[in-house]
């Protein structure tokens, strides 16, 4: 879909929610559930940030690292990529105090979904670093740049630019997968819904906002990355056409 | 730290829950699969669908599959219609893994080349025949790989099955941990699973992928 296509629908979903939220059967669920959505939105943040790091370090790690560090690379990538998302959740929050280590909902939380985006992070950055050019390295290495500074000025810069569309899609599976932290006790917009329906068992008027909430969030997140796209790839052709 | 005697004790426990996630994933991923299909060809053979398909599409794509869930639960009911949560779970996952196929089956028939419908109307093939012999079998096979990591990926998703109490692996797996205060092995052992699993069906999907690649010369 266009940008413009994906702008109108924002702009459409905010105006339902809007003109919901004025109907008295909508209106006393609306400040809960965009306190949850608030919650929902830093988890989001928060675990987009460690993901990011986690996919990049793996993705250098795997490519890049001694046999000790690709192996280690390889073992995070299959395990947070071969097993579900609540599980991995579930071991987190349960399992670890077991060894006595006791960690706060909210950080297991981020720690979780970062740690599991990551890893299929890690596969979308290794893509795009083994796709910069070749000639690329050969230039950095006819300028003889060390290794670390040919990885930091020529080749994380342009990969970073091929990152940008499947980093998109891995944000809006991490909204989307931020609803399960309501299994582990935090109050996001999914446990609220869920709570509020318990209690007033109005399923369709609670869901209906939930629901246009997650799709407003993510056409943010898929709206804020086309730009950045856009931005990023200017003047991009005149280096790749060569 | 880990109890093996334990481990071994609750296994076969856990063997009869993941016959049900299995379940669930198979029953899923048909509905999924045929959704994905009728939705692909509505597009094309219904030109003015292509749009609100595309809406809803993005629509189911763009929230959760746990609100989902929990909507298609609570909210048949409210119509006069109760669903058991096993039917209810597998609905939503077939629902929303059907928005993901329809876009793989839309990928392959685009793949078809122009000249192979242009040609089906030249010999007087019926629409039906045409699906059926001649764009199906061209369009089916390349996307297989992606059909079957999509199967994969419903499969990782049935643990949220267990937030509408079916008794599946990680249902069963959290029954035991509050019975016995050990979480430990039972979650631990369900990551196992999911693990084995994954990887399995990862190098049967690229041996799919290996055999079909093989072209028929032309």
């Amino acid at each position: 879909m266009g940008i413009r296509t994906l702008i109108v629908m924002l702009v459409a979903s905010v105006v339902i929610i809007a003109i919901l939220a004025t109907q008295e059967t909508y209106r006393i669920f609306v400040p809960g559930l965009l306190e949850g959505a608030l919650l929902t939105a830093k988890i989001t943040v928060l675990g987009a940030l460690l993901a990011v790091a986690m996919g990049v370090l793996a993705a250098l790690g795997k490519l890049y690292g001694p046999a000790p560090v690709r192996w280690l690379a390889n073992i995070y990538i299959e395990i947070f990529r071969g097993t579900s998302a609540l599980v991995q959740l579930f071991w987190l929050f349960f399992v670890l105090p077991q060894f006595g280590i006791n960690l706060e909902a909210f950080t297991v939380a981020v720690l979780a979904l970062g740690l599991n985006i990551g890893a299929y992070g890690a596969e979308c950055a290794r893509g795009a670093i083994t796709s910069v050019a070749r000639g690329q390295w050969e230039a950095a290495t006819a300028l003889n740049m060390t290794r670390f500074q040919m990885l930091r000025r020529i080749i994380l810069p342009q990969a970073f630019i091929a990152m940008i569309p499947p980093w998109g899609n891995l944000f809006i599976e991490l909204l989307k997968s931020t609803a399960l932290v309501s299994l582990i006790t935090l109050s996001d917009l999914a446990f609220k819904a869920q709570q509020m329906n318990q209690t007033t068992m109005k399923t369709i008027p609670i869901f209906t906002l939930v629901l246009l909430i997650y799709l407003a969030m993510s056409l943010v997140i898929t709206i804020a990355m086309r730009y950045l796209e856009q931005r990023a790839s200017r003047g991009l052709a005149r280096g790749r056409t060569v | 730290m880990w109890d093996w005697a334990f481990a071994f004790e609750i296994l076969p426990i856990l063997a009869h829950a993941a016959i049900i996630s299995i379940e669930a994933t198979l029953v899923g991923f048909v509905l999924a699969a045929g959704l994905g299909l009728v939705l692909a060809l509505a597009r094309i053979a219904f030109p003015w669908t292509a749009w609100p398909i595309s809406v809803l599409v993005e629509l189911i794509r763009s929230t959760p599959l746990l609100i989902q869930i929990f909507f298609l639960y609570f909210v048949f009911p409210s119509f006069g219609i109760t669903l058991d949560a096993f039917t209810a779970g597998v609905l939503a996952l077939g629902i929303h893994y059907a928005a993901y196929c329809s876009e793989v089956y839309r990928a392959g028939f685009d793949n078809i080349h122009r000249g192979q419908w242009e040609a089906s109307i030249a010999l007087n093939l019926s629409a039906w025949t045409t699906f059926r012999d001649i764009i199906i079998p061209q369009a089916i096979p390349p996307i297989v790989p992606a059909l079957g990591n999509y199967l994969v990926a419903l499969f990782k998703e049935t643990p949220l099955l267990s937030a509408i109490a079916v008794l599946e692996l990680m249902q069963t797996a959290k029954i035991i941990g509050s019975e016995t205060f050990r979480y430990t092995e039972p979650i631990t052992l369900v990551g196992l699973f999911f693990l084995a699993m994954s990887l399995v069906s990862a190098s049967l999907i690229r041996a799919a992928e290996r055999y079909l690649n093989r072209r028929p010369a032309r």
